[in-house]
């Protein structure tokens, strides 16, 4: 029960050196019939990076939405440079000083960059009336100092998404922030916009601001932060020093066990080419793929956001018309017009957004199952409950599905639940060819390696599968082959036993 | 040119409500189709035939960039009327009148506090208060029809200053506040921002659920004010006055490109879709074309200005096929 | 130690929100029937007649002509869109029948009907279904459009079938078949008839499924845009359907018969609780909604009240019961919007 909190004479003196600007004491938040924060404590220094991490569910985005004042502790104190301070909503936490850079973009796309930026403070004259001048110069100045390269008149809806996320910071500086969290903020942006969001970072830092980094990725966490802290079960399980402290650590922490390691391929069963693309292209999303899958293989296909690698499948899916090139199954040319095509040809893919492409959430786990091949289970039209019960028993117990019954509908389940039955649907295709689209995206690190399991075994059946990702760590630990994209074309093509981390680095940036 | 900057250019002009554009042209068209069209007091009469949709879809524009919308305005029109023609006898005409638009900022501050506390979709609360207006109409008027006995009040209906008609010049005072109030003060600009992305609004501080029922207040007022300034041209009331016009002010609304997720929209849009259905009613009138060819043409425009709409603004080329 | 409390303590919570969760359950599934026991059982203490044969068929008659027009549209609704076109479309309908009836007879006018009301509801379907068109714009515009055809069809005037006596066409609208009404049976026969299509047949679980998130449907295999269609040209033969009645109780139409109806329609379709956000609902749920609407009115009219009376009432359930549902899945009463 005692929080891991070894501290050292020389972290005793930095103790006393920076005085804690945020503390937050014994906080417990309950929600109808789960206890989302249970005595948490955590404190941020004047100048630190303090990294909070969690599983899923572990109680990260209560904490920081207490901190925020969207949510109320019901018992804890908190306290903002010694003073004891109660915030009831989040105009009032940012007057206090401290701002949440949303996870999900919370700006209004039909206004200037300006007006978000001051949204809900707009200056106004006596009347209500929005002195535009105003407006402008500070909002222009505020960009200026980001360094920012669109204008404070500029509508946001023309902006970039790393664009919208600089206009979130710009709205944080408004209120000379004391605490900044950020909230998974490099989920979306690619590599060159993340180092421009860790130079603000550092220099946030070096006006003595205090940030609260939330994030799933590791190797962010190692590079930015000061001090780790673990949340589990809406418990701290642990507060380390970043320079410390191992990965292996933090996720012994994360999830109370350490992870096995890379799971096991199953040597020599690669078969015959089941998928093979010949110059394909789509518009400006992608030129000239070609690249073969073999049955009981596993090729991961890693690159960056807007590399092409989602359009790619989509077009395998029929999904998006290719200009050029041909799709070969089992060495026949197909045309594929449509989803319904591509199952006809043996091909599944787990899209990359479960909840928007995957799933009909508010619909049963049976009925979700069933829904990708419903002449499967009826010839006439008339659905067969028995054959659905029997798709869905039997999927659950292979995918060891956790769910309290085949009716719960999914949008009860955990991520990683999800993702299972979203499996499901397509396995219970029978699938020759299975593409898989960041398939363990927003899944806790559990969930992640069964996941992972999974696929390698699945590809041990005879089944040939492709994975996209963008985690590094996922392609090098899943596949046989790895494929690296770069700007909508194949840069390169490693062998996954082999492949050095920089190469693959090198070959998706270009170099 | 690409394809690509077409679209971009395309998008650019798009800035100007593109309502104005098949307004400018019908103009034309009937400029030359119908020989009286192009007279000054034709374009009075056009204003005072669209006032009554015009006012209420001022009101609408606000509650529709909020995101939410009223489907009880043609129940109000009916309310107010009857509230401010019955009750002249008793009261006298401007108290009459206040209590007319009084009752309609009421209804609406309900169906605000409604939508605001309860959280059911305002397409659910204002269809409930349709039905439930309609009924607190029936109930006043007793079925009954009601006429003006003080001349004064049907008078105003006709009068002009300075050559152009009273209710014109109404509608258009008003128009100009509701564009000021949107595009100039903060109130309209968290308009936007409530309909846009509602979550953000009420982190960054607006109170949104004040917000909301102000707007709400806001479209009462006007489907009030329409009633009784249709009543004023008719110097009485009907129970049955106002019916569908929910549905008229919505099409007006829409075709001046306010969408109905909220978030976008603009009153000199509104302006736009409401003269051109007035320009459309007015011109066939003139061409001797019967009524009903123009709930024809309308419906047909309706959808046109959407199809277009969303072939100009969608990104062919990022576009699942779905 | 003080760990295993907590978790023990945790897994009594999940126990009594399973359990909480039960009841939540089946009064966001059943709430709306109990609602109904209950309004049946206070206007029969109320009164005599209300509880008697002859008065609940007239009941049941009385809602044929809206429930029959409601069972489409609530698949339409379980689909994803609205439909406001039904009421013109009745009114179209009506006097097309009924028009045709004196001059190409009966089977022929029926034909005729129905072909033009599928071609409505085709239109519909591919404005809404193929080029993905906002439904409430679209039908909004239809509505519109063809409410001037029915005016230019007539050139303004109402209709009439001239000998009445003469003709089998009475039978939809007044007729009897084993002491009830025909129209009941109309309204009824269909509704048993979607409801099938709905719960047991794979066309039912795709119009659940498009409406529920259609995007997951198509990367699923499910052809969205035909689901779609299919709605819309069932929802425009239903609509026939109530022509039928409507045509033939009266045996003569006034042009603008069915003005309005589309909204009191959905009014039906939303007590009984299907969401407007489409992918639930039922349709033995808007044949509740709609007997509700039926039986307040004719409840409030045996208990002497004047028959406007049943729109206030009407306002306040409405809105009382979709408070309800709501309120059951956000766990409280009132929202935390500031």
């Amino acid at each position: 029960m005692t929080p891991v909190a070894h501290h050292t004479q020389s972290e005793l003196d930095d103790l006393k050196a920076k005085a804690p600007l945020l503390v937050l004491d014994g906080v417990t938040k309950t929600f109808p019939g789960v206890k989302a924060l249970d005595d948490v404590s955590f404190e941020v220094r004047h100048g630190e990076v303090h990294a909070l991490l969690g599983e899923n569910g572990a109680g990260k985005s209560t904490l920081m939405k207490v901190l925020a004042g969207n949510h109320q502790a019901e018992r804890g104190q908190v306290h903002l440079e010694g003073e004891a301070i109660r915030v009831a909503n989040p105009l009032e936490a940012k007057k206090r000083g401290i701002v949440l850079i949303h996870q999900e973009l919370s700006l209004v796309p039909e206004m200037t960059v300006a007006e978000n930026i001051f949204l809900g403070s707009l200056p106004t004259t006596a009347l209500g009336i929005v002195n535009w001048r105003t407006l402008f110069d500070r909002a222009g100045r505020i960009l200026d100092q980001l360094g920012c390269r669109f204008a404070a008149s500029d509508k946001v809806d023309r902006l970039s998404i790393a664009n919208r996320q600089m206009v979130e910071i710009a709205r944080a500086l408004v209120f000379t922030p004391k605490v900044v969290v950020f909230d998974e903020p490099t989920a979306s942006l690619t590599d060159a916009e993340k180092v421009v969001l860790f130079d603000i970072i550092e220099r946030l830092k070096e006006q003595d601001v205090g940030i609260v980094y939330i994030s799933h990725r590791m190797d962010e966490i190692f590079r930015l932060s000061d001090r780790i802290t673990v949340l589990r079960d809406g418990q701290v399980s642990g507060t380390l020093k970043t320079a410390e402290t191992t990965e292996d650590e933090v996720t012994r922490l994360m999830i109370g066990r350490s992870l096995e390691g890379r799971p096991a391929a199953a040597p020599g069963a690669i078969g015959e080419v089941a998928l093979e693309l010949k110059g394909l292209s789509c518009g400006d999303l992608f030129r000239d793929v070609s690249f073969s899958l073999r049955r009981g293989e596993v090729v991961g296909m890693y690159g960056l956001i807007g590399a092409g690698r989602t359009e790619i499948a989509e077009t395998i899916f029929g999904l998006r018309t290719p200009d050029a090139g041909e799709i070969r199954v089992h060495g026949e040319v197909v045309q594929i017009a449509s989803p319904p095509d591509a199952i006809r040809h043996g091909i599944a893919l787990a899209p990359e957004s479960r909840k928007e492409q995957g799933l009909v959430l508010g619909m049963s786990c049976r009925d979700n199952m069933s829904l990708a091949q419903l002449e499967g289970v009826s010839a006439t039209g008339w659905l067969d409950r028995g054959a659905e019960q029997a798709i869905y028993d039997e999927y659950a117990e292979r995918l060891a599905l956790k769910s309290p019954s085949w009716r719960t509908p999914v949008v009860n389940l955990s991520g990683g639940n999800q993702q299972k039955v979203v499996l499901g649907k397509w396995l219970s295709t029978r699938p020759e060819i299975l593409i898989v689209d960041e398939p363990t995206r927003g899944i806790d690190v559990g969930s992640k390696s069964e996941i992972h399991a999974l696929i390698r075994r699945l590809a041990a059946s005879g089944i040939a599968v492709l994975v996209i990702s963008s985690e590094m760590p996922e392609v090098l630990g899943v596949s046989d082959r790895i494929l690296a994209l770069y700007h909508g074309r194949l840069a390169a093509e490693f062998d996954a036993a082999s492949v050095t981390e920089d190469a693959l680095v090198q070959a998706i940036s270009g170099m | 040119m690409t394809s690509s900057t077409l679209h971009t250019s395309l998008r650019r002009v798009m800035i100007v409500p593109p309502i104005w554009l098949i307004l400018i042209a019908c103009v034309v068209f009937f400029s030359f189709a119908a020989d009286n069209f192009l007279a000054l007091n034709n374009f009075t009469n056009i204003l005072i035939q669209t006032s009554t949709i015009g006012l209420i879809a001022l009101g609408m524009t606000v509650v529709m960039i909020n995101g939410n919308i009223d489907l009880s305005v043609g129940a109000v029109v009916a309310l107010a009327a009857s509230l401010s023609v019955g009750m002249q006898d008793q009261l006298g005409i401007l108290p009459a009148v206040a209590v007319g638009l009084g009752s309609g900022m009421a209804l609406g501050f309900l169906n605000g506090v409604i939508v605001w506390k309860t959280g059911v979709d305002a397409f659910i609360v204002t269809l409930g208060a349709m039905i439930g207006v309609r009924g607190l109409v029936f109930l006043y008027t007793q079925e009954q029809s009601f006429f003006s006995m003080n001349f004064a009040y049907a008078d105003f209906g006709m009068s002009s200053m300075a050559g152009v008609p009273t209710l014109a010049i109404v509608f258009l005072v008003f128009t100009a506040i509701m564009h000021w109030l949107m595009t100039s003060t903060s109130h309209g600009r968290n308009a936007y921002a409530v309909g846009g992305n509602r979550e953000a609004a009420q982190n960054a501080g607006i109170r949104v659920g004040w917000h909301m029922v102000a707007n709400f207040v806001l479209v009462g007022f006007f489907a009030a004010l329409a009633g009784i300034t249709l009543s004023t041209q008719m110097g009485a009331s009907t129970p049955n006055l106002g019916i569908n016009y929910e549905l008229w002010t919505i099409t007006a609304v829409v075709l001046g490109g306010t969408k109905l997720a909220g978030g976008s929209g603009s009153i000199l849009g509104t302006l736009g879709g409401v003269l051109t259905i007035g320009v459309l009613r007015n011109g066939m009138n003139l061409m001797q074309v019967p009524a009903f060819y123009v709930l024809v043409v309308m419906g047909v425009i309706l959808i046109a200005v959407l199809f277009v709409d969303q072939r100009v603004s969608r990104r062919e080329a990022e576009e699942l096929k779905l | 130690m003080a760990k295993a409390d907590a978790q023990a303590g945790r897994s009594s919570d999940r126990q009594r929100l399973i359990s909480g969760e039960n009841v939540r359950r089946i009064l966001q599934t059943q709430g709306i029937l109990i609602a109904f026991i209950l309004f049946l059982v206070a206007f029969s203490l109320s009164s005599d007649r209300f509880a008697s044969f002859d008065n609940v068929s007239t009941v049941f008659r009385q809602v044929s002509i809206i429930g029959t027009i409601a069972l489409g549209v609530t698949i339409v609704v379980i689909g994803g869109n609205l439909d406001l076109s039904v009421g013109s479309l009745l009114s179209f309908t009506t006097v097309l029948v009924v028009d045709l009836h004196d001059k190409i007879g009966p089977t022929g006018a029926i034909l005729v009907m129905f072909a033009a009301a599928l071609a409505v509801g085709a239109v519909n379907g591919l404005l809404v279904g193929f080029a993905r068109l906002n439904s409430l714009i679209v039908t909004l515009g239809m509505l519109s459009a063809i409410q001037g055809v029915t005016l230019i069809y007539t050139g303004g005037q109402n209709v009439d079938i001239v000998d009445q006596e003469g003709t089998w066409f009475t039978f939809f609208g007044r007729d009897f078949l084993l002491g009830i009404a025909v129209p009941t049976w109309i309204f009824l026969v269909l509704a048993v008839a979607l409801h099938i299509v709905l719960t047991r047949t794979t066309f039912g679980r795709r119009v659940f499924a498009v409406g529920g998130n259609p995007t997951a449907s198509a990367f699923s295999g499910v052809r969205r845009a035909r689901v779609v269609f299919s709605t819309y040209l069932i929802s425009a033969a239903a609509t026939g359907c109530a022509a039928l009645i409507l045509g033939s109780r009266v045996m003569g139409s006034q042009n603008n018969v069915g003005q309005g109806y589309e909204l009191l329609v959905l009014a039906g379709v939303i007590l009984g609780g299907t969401s407007l956000l489409g992918g639930s609902g039922s349709i033995p749920k808007t044949v509740i909604g709609v007997l509700i609407l039926g039986f307040i009115q004719n409840g409030l009219l045996l208990m002497g009240y004047p028959y406007y009376a049943q729109w206030l009432v009407t306002w306040v359930v409405i809105i009382l019961a979709v408070w309800l549902d709501v309120a059951s899945k956000r766990g409280r009463l009132f929202t935390t919007t500031s």
